[in-house]
């Protein structure tokens, strides 16, 4: 009994939609809209995740070692520093390397470079340059540093200086603007979120309305509450595959449209490529996420005209 | 079959705001029984109780014993797959054809496709639509959506069926084949309750007739008339 039940609610939920053409034809319309906003959402906060990303890339500390730190020490620092949670990426740069990146910017400068010739020695320190995985967490790395060279050389620091202070005010402002970006877009996109469930409850809801007598009727000759509400669920349900369908559809020139311009300004990211190499990850959220508004509105509405 | 016991219906808080009270009348099974009255007399009120769409204020409705106010949801659908309702206003599926309409019915008591694929047919040459089969209620006359009601309401084969003014939008000639039809479903055993306002028709069935004023039974008689 239950699998033939479930046959013909499907059967009279597919009938009724396509019978209902025009109405069905505007609920997907406005669960089209919806998924659109949500698909305009992940897509943002892809940019906006890339952009934080980017600015986040820029912002470094280094650590410079006096000339006479032991280069096993200074690894071994690398090491320590490498295995922090908060560490994104450790570079060492020797002292040769450092004198020769000082050679190549000042090439062009002559006074310089005949003044380090002069000296005969390499004035130049070894360096570890430490990107975090969020600026605010610097301060925390700064303090393990400290806290290391007090470990690896207890009789004397191998520490030069860290550049954290000279950066501090510029990655604590970057790091409010990256917890402000975060928070608004957040905001956003739950406010766009609300008004388009809001939407596409009411529609369905409007839709229903008109199918109250029906409804009634159906009590009226013995129909269970499941057999009446059942088929208006399966019609939610095919607004939501359609409408999914549909607004991946519309996103895909948008896509190749917006492609270069989030390339060039937004840190690199190609919303095309995106779109392409996430298709199937996308289209699943969409999809149940338009399944779940219309089975779910379809469900509540129903409910009201099922007390007869 | 059906006992009203001291059955009174309010729809508001006044003391006086009875839509029908002090109801008491029994039907028996196989029973044909007219009930009269003008508007807002009570009929429609008293056909709800009996579905259950409507709780009493007062009193108690019984069906084969059972009390129907005590009837919990489900029960009441169950209850109801075991009542045909024929409407004024037919109350046909606008996007279902006529075979669905009439399967509707038997889907929802739970009856096989292949009972349902032999029965509506069948049901249907019953009243005279064998030919309108495929047709939407949309593209009906009234005569002819109303016997799609009727057969809608015995493809069932219920225990009772109610019709409320079910010829109330029909002209004399459908209105005379509506109530041959419900005397044929009489006839092979079938409990009929029926309200109208049309004088011809009582005069026509010659049966018990229930008659109702300002929401109380003022005449029940075994082979009565209108009189009002």
């Amino acid at each position: 009994m239950f699998w033939l039940n479930t046959k013909r609610i499907i059967r009279t939920g597919l009938l009724s939609f396509w019978r209902n053409g025009f109405v069905s034809l505007s609920s997907i319309l406005v669960v089209t809209v919806t998924l659109f906003t949500i698909i305009v959402i992940i897509f943002t906060n892809v940019v906006l995740e890339s952009v934080l990303a980017d600015m986040r890339s820029k912002v470094d500390v280094n650590v410079y070692f006096v000339v006479s730190a032991p280069e096993p020490q200074i690894l071994a620092m690398k090491d320590s520093l490498n295995k922090l949670a908060e560490v994104s990426s450790v570079k060492y740069v020797s002292r040769e390397q450092a004198l020769q990146e000082f050679k190549d910017k000042h090439k062009d400068d002559y006074l310089t470079i005949q003044g380090l010739d002069e000296l005969g020695d390499n004035p130049l320190g070894a360096r570890l340059n430490i990107v975090a995985k969020d600026p605010s967490q610097y301060e925390g790395i700064v303090k393990t540093i400290e806290d290391k060279n007090a470990l690896v050389a207890p009789d004397q620091s191998i520490i030069d200086k860290v550049n954290y202070q000279q950066n501090k005010v510029v990655i604590d402002r970057l790091s409010e603007i990256i917890i402000g970006a975060k928070q608004l877009g957040f905001l956003l996109a739950l406010v766009l979120m609300i008004i388009s469930v809001l939407i596409t409850f009411n529609t369905i809801r409007l839709v229903i309305y008109m199918s109250r007598e029906e409804i009634a009727v159906m009590r009226l000759v013995g129909a269970s509450s499941t057999y009446v509400r059942g088929p208006f669920i399966v019609g939610g349900m095919i607004y939501g595959v359609i409408s999914a369908a549909l607004a991946m559809f519309l996103f895909w020139p948008i896509a190749i449209w917006l492609a270069r311009a989030t390339t060039d300004f937004f840190g690199g990211v190609n919303l095309y490529t995106y779109y392409i190499q996430n298709f199937f990850q996308i289209f699943f959220i969409v999809l149940m996420a338009g399944i779940f508004l219309g089975a779910v509105s379809s469900f509540l509405a129903v409910r009201k005209y099922l007390k007869v | 079959m059906i006992y009203f016991d001291k059955v009174a219906k309010k729809y508001s808080n006044d003391p006086n705001a009875f839509a029908i009270q002090d109801i008491n009348f029994s039907v028996a099974h196989n029973e044909f029984v007219s009930i009269v009255g003008h508007s807002g007399a009570g009929k429609t009120t008293l056909l709800k109780m009996l579905l259950a769409e409507e709780r009493p204020t007062e009193g108690n409705v019984f069906f084969e014993s059972v009390n129907v106010n005590e009837l919990h949801r489900n029960e009441v659908t169950k209850l109801r797959r075991r009542i045909g309702m024929i409407f004024q206003d037919f109350r046909l599926l606008p996007n279902k054809t006529v075979y669905e309409n009439i399967a509707f019915a038997m889907e929802a008591a739970g009856r096989s496709d292949e009972e349902i694929a032999f029965d509506v047919p069948h049901v249907l040459e019953l009243v005279d639509l064998g030919h309108k089969i495929w047709d939407f209620p949309g593209h009906l006359s009234g005569g002819e959506k109303q016997r799609v009601a009727i057969a809608r309401a015995i493809v069932n084969q219920p225990d009772i069926i109610i019709a409320d003014e079910p010829t109330g939008n029909l002209d004399p000639v459908n209105t005379y084949e509506i109530v041959q039809i419900l005397k044929k479903v009489n006839d092979i055993g079938t409990t009929v309750i029926l309200t109208t306002h049309n004088k011809g028709i009582i005069d026509l069935l010659g049966r018990r007739v229930i008659t109702m004023e300002g929401g109380r039974i003022i005449r029940d008689d075994a082979s009565g008339k209108y009189v009002l």
